[in-house]
């Protein structure tokens, strides 16, 4: 696997940086005073590769944090943020069914 | 049930408090990920999409109720109240916090489970039919032959480094039900003309991005030589395996690139060196090895006796699940009985706390206390007396694991997927859930009979799509979700690759597809009972095709 920092970028639109929190695995994402918040809405946004990569850089050097650092396209409409494909939609919503345990038996 | 020696409860041990300081250096920042993350992985600690996930390793898939105990309290108490059973007949917990994982793996001890390679380039799980032991059409318990092989690979210092990880299957019945040619090594116990039992060995098997069915390389191989003859193979795999790209890195690309014959001209001239030495297996070893293998203590009983005849007569829908969820047990008035972990709606291969433990008290009161997971995802009973099956189904109706769907259209083999799997191109779950939904009448899930969906969320394949009758196959088409069927897969004794019914599908018509591909099936089949995958063998892949693109 190429490290996320060997990847080449491309920016089609609006990004943040997401990745795992360390301790538990929550999905959180890299705010603009270089912390991490479990609300996107808080996201720091990049919209050219320099400020993505910058972003990212400082992301991957707080390793004690957060792991598995990545960049993700968003959506941003009139201020609010939203997941930008499938994947990180499931990430910040959870799976698209109910979970087996509030099924009940 | 196998049981463990002071050297296994040692080695768990020290592996736990190994753990213990490895995750406490890296909260603290001692130590980065990248230097952490081989060794969370050594552990069964991936990291997924929403959180950590912990695989656990249940070898042979067999499993005491003091286990399954352990198992739902640990979804109880550290996870969101339920695991999900794999096709490597494992657990997952998805939501395990990393700075619980300690006394996770310490509970775990406690009942001799934990998560050590389930992950990473070594020998993985050794897996074999989940009524080992107990099925009829066996000539042996292939089990002892799996435990031998755990105990020789387990920490192998040669083997821990592989080019790529390595999938062990074993059967010892006239009927595949562990898939054995499509594991890196597929070991099938046979006797040969003289009467003795011996191995037929096929490597490079395996399905992923690139598959192919095993090819035996050793017809009849004598038991005394079976770790020396999987260590010559492993030997020349470690040598010649490519570790350049992880694609090409599996040894099937290997058999295939060298060829079946050349491969095993280089298994066989490494084998000849080390074959008389210290691998030969001693006929005490492996007689103390059966020995720790402890049996029920079966009472003798009459088949079909009066409590069963009359619960079938007088409830069909307990003759239903007679008929579809239980098979011949090798010692008379005894049963196998399939926990059907696919209910309508429900994830394939899920359970609750809740569930795992009742089928705990229930295997203890009805099974000697055993269990065991089959790659399907479904649980096993394999000792219950028939006498106490209309009791027995009562209490599992009661649980939601007595829906009689084995083997049959409702009966889903899917990987986690992209709601869960950070390698997903696209879900697998919602799709099976859908499926289950249309297909909710068992009367005719019964009329179409054995036909097996296998669903990927990509192309890594873990929900083994290549090999189910129909199999289908997540890909990601400009961020949308699309499907590739096949037809005519099977994983069993005459294992072949599905093939490709035509131009992927989007979601929302996957569910509509497969439901033309079954209508398809029932005029096309020349009997009642001909079987799905009979039928795609008779008249291919093209006239199910016709149907299904005609109108689309």
């Amino acid at each position: 696997m190429t490290s996320p920092l060997q990847q080449k970028l491309k920016i089609a639109g609006p990004v943040v940086v997401t990745a795992n929190r360390l301790g538990d695995g929550v999905v959180v994402y890299r705010t603009a005073d270089n912390g991490w918040s479990t609300q996107i809405g808080a996201a720091a946004i990049a919209t050219t590769v320099p400020a993505a990569t910058e972003l990212l850089h400082a992301a991957i050097a707080d390793d004690i944090s957060a792991v598995g650092a990545y960049i993700a396209p968003v959506e941003v409409d009139a201020g609010r943020i939203q997941p930008g494909n499938m994947r990180e939609r499931i990430r910040l919503q959870g799976p698209t069914f109910d979970l087996p345990a509030i099924f009940g038996i | 049930m196998y049981l463990y020696d002071d050297f296994d409860r040692t080695l768990v041990d020290e592996r736990i408090d190994e753990f213990r300081d490895q995750v406490a250096r890296r909260l603290s920042g001692e130590l980065t990920e990248e230097q952490f993350k081989p060794l969370r992985l050594m552990n069964g600690v991936y990291l997924q999409l929403h959180a950590y996930m912990l695989r656990i390793a249940i070898p042979y898939g067999t499993l005491s109720s003091e286990q399954m105990r352990m198992l739902a309290h640990i979804a109880r108490r550290y996870d969101r109240n339920y695991g999900h059973f794999t096709t490597r007949q494992n657990l997952q917990f998805n939501w395990i916090k990393l700075e619980d994982l300690p006394d996770v793996m310490a509970d775990l001890g406690r009942a001799g489970l934990h998560g050590m390679q389930t992950s990473g380039n070594c020998v993985r799980n050794i897996t074999t039919d989940q009524w080992a032991g107990v099925a009829p059409d066996e000539i042996e318990d292939p089990r002892i032959w799996a435990e031998i092989l755990r105990q020789h690979s387990t920490l192998h210092p040669e083997f821990s480094f592989l080019p790529r990880k390595f999938k062990i299957a074993i059967t010892a019945a006239s009927h595949d039900r562990a898939a054995v040619r499509v594991h890196d090594i597929g070991l099938r116990l046979h006797r040969n003309g003289a009467g003795e039992t011996g191995f037929e060995v096929m490597v490079g098997g395996g399905l992923g991005r690139t598959p192919f069915i095993g090819k035996t390389i050793k017809a009849f191989l004598p038991k005394r030589d079976l770790l020396s003859y999987v260590e010559a193979i492993l030997r020349v795999y470690n040598q010649y395996g490519r570790r350049d790209n992880i694609y090409k890195a599996r040894i099937k690309i290997l058999v295939h690139d060298l060829g079946a014959e050349a491969f095993a001209k280089e298994v066989d001239a490494e084998w000849q060196v080390i074959k008389d030495g210290a691998l030969a297996l001693d006929p005490a070893h492996a007689a103390d090895i059966t020995a720790r293998f402890r049996y029920p203590e079966y009472e003798r009983l009459d088949d079909n006796p009066e409590e069963l005849r009359k619960a079938r007569s007088s409830n069909r829908r307990f003759a239903t699940w007679l008929d579809n969820s239980i098979a011949n047990h090798k010692v008379s008035g005894y049963a196998i009985v399939t926990l059907s972990l696919k209910p309508e709606g429900g994830p394939p291969g899920d359970a609750t706390a809740e569930q795992m433990e009742s089928i705990a008290a229930l295997a203890g009161r009805y099974s000697f206390g055993e269990i065991r997971v089959g790659h399907e995802q479904n649980l096993v009973l394999p000792h219950v007396a028939q006498r106490d099956l209309p009791t027995l189904w009562e209490k599992l109706e009661t649980i939601g694991v007595a829906t009689p769907n084995v083997g049959l259209v409702s009966d889903i083999i899917a990987c986690p997927g992209l709601d869960y799997c950070s390698l997903a191109n696209t879900r697998s779950i919602p799709i099976a859930q859908e499926l289950t939904r249309r297909f909710r009448n068992l009367d005719v899930a019964h009329d179409l009979g054995r036909l097996h969906i296998n669903i990927s969320g990509c192309i890594n394949a873990c929900g083994h799509h290549h090999v189910g009758h129909i199999g289908i196959l997540g890909v990601e088409k400009n961020g949308e979700e699309f499907f590739q069927i096949t037809l005519g897969g099977r994983a069993d004794e005459q294992a072949e690759l599905g093939a490709l019914l035509g131009p992927a599908v989007p979601y929302a018509e996957v569910a509509d597809v497969i439901e033309d591909v079954v209508a398809a099936y029932v005029e096309l089949r020349e009997r009642p009972n001909e079987l799905f995958i009979e039928t795609v063998n008779r008249v291919g892949v093209e006239p199910f095709k016709e149907r299904v693109y005609a109108t689309r």
